[in-house]
């Protein structure tokens, strides 16, 4: 299959804890998850039948938008014109408190995702789902994934236990590196602290709004805490997170650096130049502009075409009809964002363009 | 280029500094370790003056939790933004070739050299009494 | 913009064809000693600030969490030659800012003892009525410049209430301050009655950064730096202009005006745009709303300056100028703290005389009604 639109962004649904992911659980694990019904745990940052979650023509009739291997096909590939896309599972594994549960269901998801949607159909690729709350336990799962070249990065929340930075995390991204798997911080929450530092809010919509801020904080931790220093080959990428937020967000970051650098001697450049190298982003949602000059002004504002990422964020409702690719974005980030970029971010997808 | 006396080496004791005004600017003098610099008293940023600056160690780092001090006290933290400027030569940490604050070349001299040698000038030294028992900074605009 | 600037000091930059005086939104006045609100105490209450004193949700009693980069969060010059930390002593705030800035109007808001967060409504109450009394008695009574804001405890909604009317009665305070790290977010209805106070007599709301309201300020986790923690800010400002909109408070208040201080400016264009692109998706979840987020924006909300983005380019800087609106902006220089913008040379970007006007002075005197 030639490559020509890599959608970095897709998520098929976990039915269930009981029913998907029940066969590759242990016996120990299959036991706890039916005997004490541990299941329904979609994340709290996107309930299935709230309409971000999955536009009308892409949920089918009963069940969980993205829970359909057909569906997702059709509308992935034929519809919205991918050639290979990149699956994202969004479900509470990540969120679970008790690690060894969390560690067991994150494995259950990889396996699950192997061999239900990989092994099925060669132009699927994935994110290896890992347990956070435990970082020893991620590596391991990560370590376990990493012979199988399908697995293409690493997915943690944007809002997770503690900000991504911390020395703790550490070896993860080392595992990261040396596995050329690009840390994929994806919108949702474990819902360990408010959303955001002004509490909690009453709307979704208030949520969904402050996960941009939650991926500013996330970028900053891993900026000061010199995570790109002692990685220097690790790239992260931004997944649903808005665009547009970037250029006074870069700008912010540099003018503090600029004054404060003492307390953090071992960032050795100012942070936008430090985003541009190692931080890359999907393109939905963009949060574009009103009008083409804006969108232009943004792009130019952001300053690389190297950042930008295509994807659908299929089957969450993002746009309507089928092109994916923001409106008044400049041909030469069009140009780049569908093959190139992809394939330089995430390195073992390993397509000939 | 004039020649400007502007200090007894005794008046600024080392970690401090002394601000003049040299023909309508306020030039700031500094005295670290056995040295005097001279810059304008003026960041490029926003105005703000250096000589009410921090006085800090040059600081790089390797690795996270790893504090490498060198040339302590040459190192000005603008008093507003926290700027890093070299004394010696004004330019700033972050972007040392778009960012400087104007230094000015410093010399010290015995009173007697300076009585002695006026041929050196000219200099202006109806601001100072100068007396060759003391020693002078002089900055040159 | 200039990297080395030689020419000789002038004590005041413009000439006087352009000269312009200006109002500085955002000025910090600082107790000289907490002793100095004794006569605006009762005993009991001069005697808990004095031993249990504050009670905030931070694990220091002396220092901020995240210790500053420079001694008590201010610029180094301006610790008054007579003794007392920055914005202590009026002479000098004068000598420094007042007088070679040609402030017609500097607003005052006041951070010390951080009224808004007290976990003791008690003596929150006492203290933010004490604050509010010496806002007037050390500072705008003694200069006509200054205009006090009326300081306001919003978790404890009967005693806001009760110091609003107090204080709105000398008809001496120009607006109603709260907090935006508060229990809650801003937007929430338990809120509202300060809300409807503020727009009944007719006095706009202030929100300055800041605040000890019991959550990390960040939504995964607390930062290690102040790097992380100063730019957070910007952060909270946004989350509390979603929150104030989706929840409807401009919906409901159509005369309420808003004015966020010292969250800078740069961060509202996407903020408008991300509110307006996830509008039509999440409509059926607030169908109170009956425009669109950034009309609401437009309408009733004002964002004083500092700190001002530094784009590398200056006319990135102009983008966010005009995406925001010129009507929108409210200079303010936060004197003493750190990161203070001089009048001067902030705005590192070509206005025109009439938009430097408005930025400077028009846009604030119509918001405050000076």
């Amino acid at each position: 299959m030639a490559v020509t639109r890599i959608d970095c962004d897709i998520h098929p649904a976990v039915g269930g804890t009981r029913t998907t992911l029940l066969p590759y659980l242990d016996d120990h694990w299959k036991e706890q998850v039916v005997s004490r019904a541990i299941d329904g745990l979609d994340l709290t940052s996107y309930p299935p039948n709230m309409p971000l979650s999955g536009r009308p023509d892409w949920r089918p009739k009963g069940g969980k938008p993205g829970s359909d291997l057909g569906m997702v096909q059709k509308g992935a590939f034929d519809q919205l014109g991918a050639s290979h896309a990149i699956c994202n599972v969004l479900y509470g594994a990540q969120a679970v408190y008790d690690p060894y549960m969390a560690s067991a269901f994150c494995k259950a998801i990889n396996d699950w995702i192997a061999a239900e949607w990989l092994s099925a159909d060669s132009r699927l690729r994935a994110s290896i789902v890992v347990p956070m709350q435990a970082p020893d336990l991620a590596v391991e799962e990560i370590e376990r994934r990493a012979g199988d070249s399908r697995f293409v990065s690493i997915l943690v929340l944007a809002q997770g236990e503690t900000l991504l930075g911390r020395r703790h995390f550490w070896p993860v991204y080392q595992a990261a590196e040396k596995y050329q798997l690009p840390l994929a911080i994806h919108a949702g929450s474990a819902y360990r602290f408010a959303p955001s530092s002004i509490g909690w809010p009453s709307h979704r919509y208030e949520y969904y709004f402050v996960e941009a801020q939650a991926f500013q904080a996330q970028i900053l931790s891993l900026i000061y805490e010199g995570v790109f220093g002692k990685f220097p080959n690790l790239k992260v990428v931004l997944m649903e997170s808005g665009v547009t937020w970037l250029p006074a967000f870069m700008w912010r970051a540099n003018k503090t650096w600029r004054g404060v650098r003492v307390e953090v001697p071992w960032v050795e450049r100012e942070p936008a130049l430090i985003i541009r190298d190692h931080i890359r982003v999907t393109m939905q949602p963009f949060d574009a502009p009103p009008d083409r000059t804006g969108v232009e002004d943004v792009v130019d504002q952001i300053g690389s075409d190297k950042m930008f990422l295509f994807a659908s964020d299929y089957p969450h409702w993002q746009f309507d009809g089928d092109d994916a690719i923001p409106p008044h974005l400049p041909q030469h980030i069009v140009s780049r964002m569908c093959v190139d970029n992809p394939l330089e971010t995430f390195p073992r997808l390993k397509l000939a363009a | 280029m004039a020649r400007h006396v502007v200090a007894r080496t005794s008046e600024i004791p080392p970690g401090g500094n002394k601000v003049v005004d040299i023909e309508g600017r306020d030039i700031v003098v500094f005295h670290v370790n056995g040295a005097f610099f001279a810059l304008l008293n003026r960041c490029p940023h926003e105005g703000a003056p250096p000589d009410k600056a921090a006085c800090v160690a040059r600081l790089t780092s390797p690795e996270p939790g790893v504090y490498n001090r060198s040339r302590v006290g040459e190192m000005l933290r603008c008093p507003w933004h926290g700027w890093e400027f070299d004394m010696r030569d004004g330019q700033s940490w972050f972007d040392p070739k778009r960012f400087k604050v104007r230094s000015y070349p410093v010399v010290v001299e015995s009173g007697e050299e300076l009585v002695e040698g006026m041929a050196k000038g000219p200099y202006v030294a109806e601001t100072f009494p100068v007396v060759v028992e003391d020693s002078y900074v002089i900055v040159e605009t | 913009m200039s990297d080395v600037i030689d020419r000789p000091i002038l004590e005041k930059e413009a000439t006087a064809a352009t000269r312009l005086r200006i109002v500085d939104c955002d000025i910090h006045p600082s107790l000289h000693s907490r002793a100095d609100l004794n006569e605006f105490l009762p005993k009991r209450w001069q005697e808990h600030l004095k031993t249990y004193g504050d009670h905030l949700r931070t694990p220091y009693i002396g220092t901020t969490p995240y210790p500053r980069s420079s001694p008590i969060i201010c610029r180094r010059d301006a610790w008054p030659p007579t003794g007392g930390p920055p914005g202590s002593d009026l002479a000098f705030m004068r000598k420094q800012h007042l007088d070679p800035y040609d402030v017609e109007f500097g607003i005052l808001q006041v951070l010390d003892l951080f009224i808004f967060s007290q976990q003791n409504l008690e003596f929150g109450a006492a203290i933010q009525r004490a604050i509010n009394e010496w806002q007037l008695a050390f500072w705008a009574h003694r200069d006509p410049r200054l205009r006090a804001s009326i300081l306001v405890g919003q978790d404890d909604t009967v005693a806001a209430l009760a110091e609003i009317d107090r204080c709105a009665r000398t008809g001496e305070y120009i607006q109603i301050n709260i907090s935006p790290r508060a229990n809650e977010p801003l937007g929430r209805r338990r809120y509202w009655p300060i809300y409807e106070r503020a727009q009944e007599l007719g006095l706009p709301l202030g929100i300055h950064v800041g605040g000890y309201g019991g959550h990390a300020p960040t939504g995964g986790g607390w930062p290690s730096y102040y790097c992380e923690e100063h730019q957070s800010n910007a952060h909270t400002m946004a989350a509390q202009l979603a929150s104030l909109v989706i929840e409807g408070v401009p919906e409901r208040f159509p005369a309420l005006k808003i004015v966020f201080i010292e969250g800078g400016f740069g961060w509202i264009a996407s903020a408008m745009w991300r509110m307006d692109q996830h509008f039509a998706r999440f409509r059926s979840e607030v169908p109170h709303l009956k425009r669109r987020p950034s009309e609401y924006v437009k309408e009733h909300f004002w964002f004083t300056t500092q700190p001002i983005d530094e784009p590398d380019e200056a006319k990135h800087l102009r983008q966010l100028i005009e995406w925001v609106g010129i009507e929108r902006l409210l200079f303010s220089s936060d004197y003493p703290h750190w990161d203070y913008d001089d009048a001067r040379f902030a705005f590192k970007t070509p206005l025109t005389e009439v938009e430097r006007k408005k930025i400077f002075s028009t846009n604030a005197r119509a918001v405050y009604k000076l």
